[in-house]
């Protein structure tokens, strides 16, 4: 799978972590090696390893330079990430409710036109969609996916709007996303989901890991209402489908 | 118990300690101190852990009172006239309020971040093991904000034991040490060049999660959209108008600009107590000598309790009246709030 990507690059991120890269687009099968990179860490950890952070293409491993120095480490990591490793576990499946359009997705419309078709049918592409966890990033929770189908596939907004709301189902450039806190976004807004992808006083607090497989489905803005009153009071309304 | 009350407060003061480790994974954001060394120092006049949850000061002034019993602080950090009751209380000291006695910060002088650290530490409930405020994903305990005037914290009263000074080592001047990457390759030679041996600014829309550079445009190879990566504290990113901005403690976890250059640990609270519109210079060191600082800096921040002195041998702040006749006062710098996040992603 892995036979177009290039050698990993060791990135030195100052002196107390350092960026395992696998490729510099966003390229699934880069990916997967960062995940597995990732699980292979967690494993069978380092002595001197604080947290490793995934990203599309790179593992940010953060650690210790009391515990271990830059070149010992680095050495360890490519070894590991040079090798065929074993494909990550099987992944976990959730089923993310999302009402579209309206005031929860205020793009949809531009989208539909900018695309010289109908806002179901976006919807329709979006829902057709297979999406995985490909990171978590910005903003806690902020779950990037890939598997974005290509026809939906398009440039980021030209003026990034300041605050975009809690939920909001997005795309931009290649990517879909589930944003869970309000923040600034220049991706296209679709719709919103009740779904809190982190809550603080929930257990679990992070919904999603990378990895997650992912896939929507749409409601109704009444329906969106009572799941987001029932998310509000702890309920972990995602439906995690079992394979 | 006692309760130490915030009689009065500038913006950008807010409760940090050593940071919310083990879940960038998941987008949040580490926070703490932005100067370690000096957080660790007050913790440690008041025998604190040294990344114990603390009152990070931002540069205005603050004022704080003992209620219902007596509260031993240290103050530690940027340098600023401080008294109880007009009698000046000494930077770098562990001083006791007596119950309904007032401690008075003045205006930072030079640099931005002092801290209040108190004997038997601010408690509240940790999130992934900190109290720190992260004030965009409502955390931090027990205020999940910045602090206001009113608020108060239920703390030990004071054990009496004598007072302290901690003896610190010289403050460092000079450039502030960088390594290169991790996407130094995103720039030519003359680019690196420019960014190593220009002076720069601190731009007053600065603030925890950033310092904005002012100085020449950097220019990029290949534009400034790469695929987020990770980001880590005193990532040097540069956006697209050519600008850099040196993340800080409420740094998003990833970022989608070029990085050039990281700040090296042991010149991160340095580079957070420059204040606005002071000149400041990087200097590129290479991974040995930034690890071997960064060791060096572990060892003082563990070593601290083997500088503590007794207060005795001081009996004015020296500091104090030698600033008496310094007219101005530095103005920072960190203006929480007036600096917009570029809306990424």
């Amino acid at each position: 799978m892995a036979a177009t990507l290039p050698p990993p690059r060791l990135l030195p991120s100052g002196d107390s972590a350092v960026t395992v890269e696998f490729s510099r687009t966003i390229d699934d099968d880069a990916n997967q090696r960062v995940l597995a990179l990732d699980k292979a860490l967690a494993a069978s950890p380092i002595d001197g390893i604080t947290e490793s952070v995934p990203t599309y293409r790179s593992l940010l491993v953060h650690y210790d330079p009391g515990k271990i120095g830059f070149d010992a480490l680095g050495d360890r990591l490519l070894a590991l990430a040079s090798q065929k490793l074993p494909p990550a576990t099987k992944a976990r499946r959730w089923r993310i409710p999302v009402a579209y359009g309206g005031e929860h997705g205020i793009d949809l419309e531009d989208v539909a036109k900018a695309l010289n078709t109908t806002p179901d049918d976006i919807v329709a592409r979006h829902v057709g969609g297979d999406y995985k966890v490909a990171m978590i990033g910005f903003t806690p929770g902020w779950s990037y996916l890939s598997g974005l189908d290509k026809s939906l596939h398009m440039s980021r907004r030209q003026n990034p709007r300041l605050l975009t709301p809690a939920g909001t189902i997005s795309i931009g450039g290649v990517q879909a996303g589930i944003q869970c806190l309000a923040a600034p976004s220049g991706w296209h807004l679709l719709g919103r989901t009740p779904v809190r992808t982190y809550q603080l006083h929930r257990n679990p607090t992070f919904l999603t890991e990378p990895g997650d497989r992912v896939t929507f489905f749409a409601i109704d803005h009444k329906t969106f209402e009572e799941l987001d009153r029932a998310a509000e009071a702890g309920e972990l309304i995602a439906e995690q489908v079992v394979a | 118990m006692s309760r130490l009350v915030v009689a009065s407060i500038g913006p950008a003061s807010s409760v940090q300690d050593g940071g919310r480790l083990g879940a960038q994974r998941y987008g949040l954001t580490v926070s703490g101190a932005m100067d370690r060394l000096s957080l660790a120092a007050a913790n440690t006049l008041v025998g604190n852990e040294p990344f114990a949850a603390a009152v990070e000061i931002g540069p205005f002034g603050a004022s704080f009172t003992a209620r219902d019993g007596a509260v031993r602080v240290a103050i530690a950090g940027a340098p600023r006239n401080a008294d109880i009751a007009g009698s000046p209380v000494a930077m770098d000291t562990s001083v006791t309020l007596k119950d309904g006695e007032t401690l008075t910060l003045g205006f930072a002088r030079g640099g931005a971040f002092t801290y209040l650290a108190i004997e038997g530490a601010i408690k509240g409930e940790p999130v992934f093991g900190s109290l720190a405020v992260n004030a965009r994903a409502g955390l931090g305990s027990p205020y999940p904000r910045p602090l206001q005037a009113g608020d108060e914290f239920s703390v030990d009263a004071a054990s009496g034991a004598p007072e302290l000074r901690i003896e610190l080592p010289k403050p460092v001047s000079g450039p502030i040490r960088v390594v290169l990457g991790p996407q130094d390759d995103e720039f030519d030679d003359a680019n690196k060049a420019l960014f190593l041996n220009s002076e720069w600014k601190i731009s007053a829309t600065s603030d925890r999660m950033g310092y904005r550079l002012e100085g020449p445009a950097i220019k990029h190879l290949h534009g400034h959209n790469i695929v987020s990566d990770g980001t880590v504290d005193g990532s040097i990113q540069v956006p697209g108008n050519g600008a850099p901005i040196a993340l800080m403690m409420d740094r998003g976890t990833s970022g989608g600009y070029p990085k050039i250059a990281t700040v090296i640990t042991a010149d991160l609270g340095r580079l957070a107590q420059t204040s606005a519109g002071t000149a400041l210079r990087f200097k590129q060191v290479g991974m040995a000598e930034a690890q071997d600082e960064a060791r060096k800096f572990a060892q003082l921040i563990r070593n601290l309790p083997d500088r503590l002195r007794s207060s005795d041998t001081i009996a004015l702040n020296i500091e104090a009246l030698s600033d008496a006749n310094v007219a101005g006062y530095a103005v920072s710098a960190v203006d929480a709030g007036t600096w917009q996040v570029a809306a990424e992603p």
